[in-house]
């Protein structure tokens, strides 16, 4: 019981003195992170939407296949990311193993499912709705894309934070990528990995509230402003 | 706004459609040529909102022709842009009203300057001016409505389809929708529209075509349809003892 509590008074120690150590590994993690969503994103939004309404063979395997790909274990894609951007692999000239940018490959993999997964769902639910209508102004199945894209924007705004909450929560895959370098590679979660395991709570449990806190109030804020804009168009 | 050739008439041979083998639509032959509003009738299930799709190409027939004989026709841009449609509960992009009406003009390649007049002109002609800014999802039913017949207005249709524009608004609302579609027919749109509203039926058709299981049982011009239908399914379902 002690070690929690002292742990947790020395967490907030560090949070409170913004520890350089301790920003420096925010700072990371939510830049890994975010880029990782941004680019997930740019691939996600518009797969999904394209596996909703394209219609070509295959395309039933395709889902199966997307939809099993939400369940990536992280440490595998880690696994593959390694060998894919180690000095042999076919990525090996970019030099990315060990860096910030690796991890972020790494994240892409894990989260482009999960936004294309879920924003299919949404796209296809919406055309279900909009497709006698934008048919009837002309538009066809692959030109409404980008329409539904933009009227599904509150729910696909869900299918993002569902893809920064995998990023900024897992450790299997950037800590085999990433290698949790100090300084370098070290993010949120692998640190608490590590300091766990060397016995150092105190950090680890600062980091823990750190990350609960970023990963709370981001889907807090999210969420209050996505049902505010929706209220406001009457979506 | 109308191009200068036509897409009408439009011709329907022996047109079927059905889902699963079973048959809704059973051998309808009709033509559509430029004129006052054409009225569909008929008791629910009759097929009238299919007819309408088939005519407008949403659905296609699973046996026989839906042709285009206007000079206009044979270019399929004009034959997609030519045609529009408004349906039972409006279906309105999640925008603002106006940006609702700008959305088909793009499609059709207008510039800017073109949208922007078009889409405000119509607003007016509906009454929507003061609401452009406003989220089109949040408008009253009646207003959502008189939205989209001002979206299609405003694409300047040579052929209109109404399915129920009317079914599910207050006397005062369906009044006004009433008000708007006999302008838009003035302007010169030929329209062809369902109701299950005889009174309104008599107050904006040319003329009448009844459809009863699939098949239509009579097209009159709508005085005398009014005043005694030859076909005993529809003197029945003015009496309103249709039995289905």
């Amino acid at each position: 019981m002690n070690t929690i509590t002292d742990a947790f008074h020395l967490a907030l120690n560090l949070i409170w003195q913004f520890d350089a150590e301790l920003m420096r590994i925010i700072g990371l993690s939510l830049r890994v992170s975010l880029s990782a969503v941004v680019i997930g994103s740019i691939i996600g939004l518009p797969l999904g939407a394209f596996l909703a309404l394209a219609r070509f063979p295959g395309r039933h395997a395709c889902i199966v296949v997307l939809n099993a790909s939400m369940g990536l274990p992280p440490v595998v894609v880690g696994l593959v990311v390694y060998l894919i951007l180690s000095r042999s692999g076919p990525l090996g000239t970019f030099g990315w193993l060990f860096t910030a940018a690796g991890m972020v490959v790494a994240q892409v993999v894990l989260i482009t499912p999960i936004v294309a997964a879920l924003s299919r769902q949404v796209v296809a639910d919406l055309w279900s709705e909009y497709e006698e209508q934008l048919r009837s102004l002309g538009l066809t199945r692959l030109g409404a894309i980008a329409t539904l894209l933009w009227d599904g924007r509150f729910s696909l705004s869900t299918a993002v934070l569902a893809g920064f909450g995998r990023a900024i929560a897992e450790v299997g895959a950037i800590i085999i990528v990433g290698g949790n370098i100090a300084g370098v590679t070290r993010t949120m979660t692998t640190a608490i990995s590590l300091e766990t395991s060397r016995g150092d709570l105190a950090l680890a449990m600062a980091l823990g509230i750190v990350l609960l806190t970023i990963a709370i109030t981001i889907n807090a804020a999210a969420t209050t402003l996505g049902n505010a804009a929706r209220r406001a168009q009457g979506a | 706004m109308h191009a200068p050739a036509s897409l009408l008439p439009l011709v329907l041979e022996t047109v079927q459609y059905g889902i699963n083998g079973q048959a809704l639509i059973h051998g309808i032959d009709l033509e559509f040529h430029p004129g006052p509003p054409t009225l569909v009738l008929g008791p629910n299930g009759a097929g009238k909102s299919l007819l309408l799709r088939l005519c407008h190409g949403l659905i296609s027939p699973t046996a026989g022709r839906v042709i285009w004989h206007g000079l206009a026709a044979q270019n399929p841009e004009a034959l997609r842009f030519g045609q529009a449609m408004v349906f039972q509960k409006p279906v309105l992009l999640r925008r603002s009203v106006l940006a609702n009406m700008l959305f088909p003009l793009k499609l059709r390649g207008l510039n800017a300057g073109i949208r922007f007049a078009r889409a405000m002109e119509a607003l007016e002609r509906v009454g929507l001016t003061a609401l452009a800014q406003r989220p089109a999802r949040v408008l009253s039913g009646g207003e959502q409505q008189r939205l989209a017949l001002a979206r299609a207005w405003a694409l300047g249709p040579q052929i209109l389809f109404l399915d129920e524009p009317a079914a599910a608004l207050d006397p005062n609302a369906t009044r006004q929708v009433e008000s708007i579609i006999t302008d838009i027919a003035a302007s010169g749109t030929k329209i062809v529209m369902t109701t299950h509203d005889l009174g309104q039926a008599r107050r904006l058709a040319g003329d009448v075509i009844f459809l009863h299981h699939g098949r239509i049982t009579e097209r009159t011009p709508a005085g005398d349809f009014f005043a005694g239908p030859r076909s005993a399914a529809a003197q029945a379902f003015l009496n309103g003892d249709l039995v289905w």
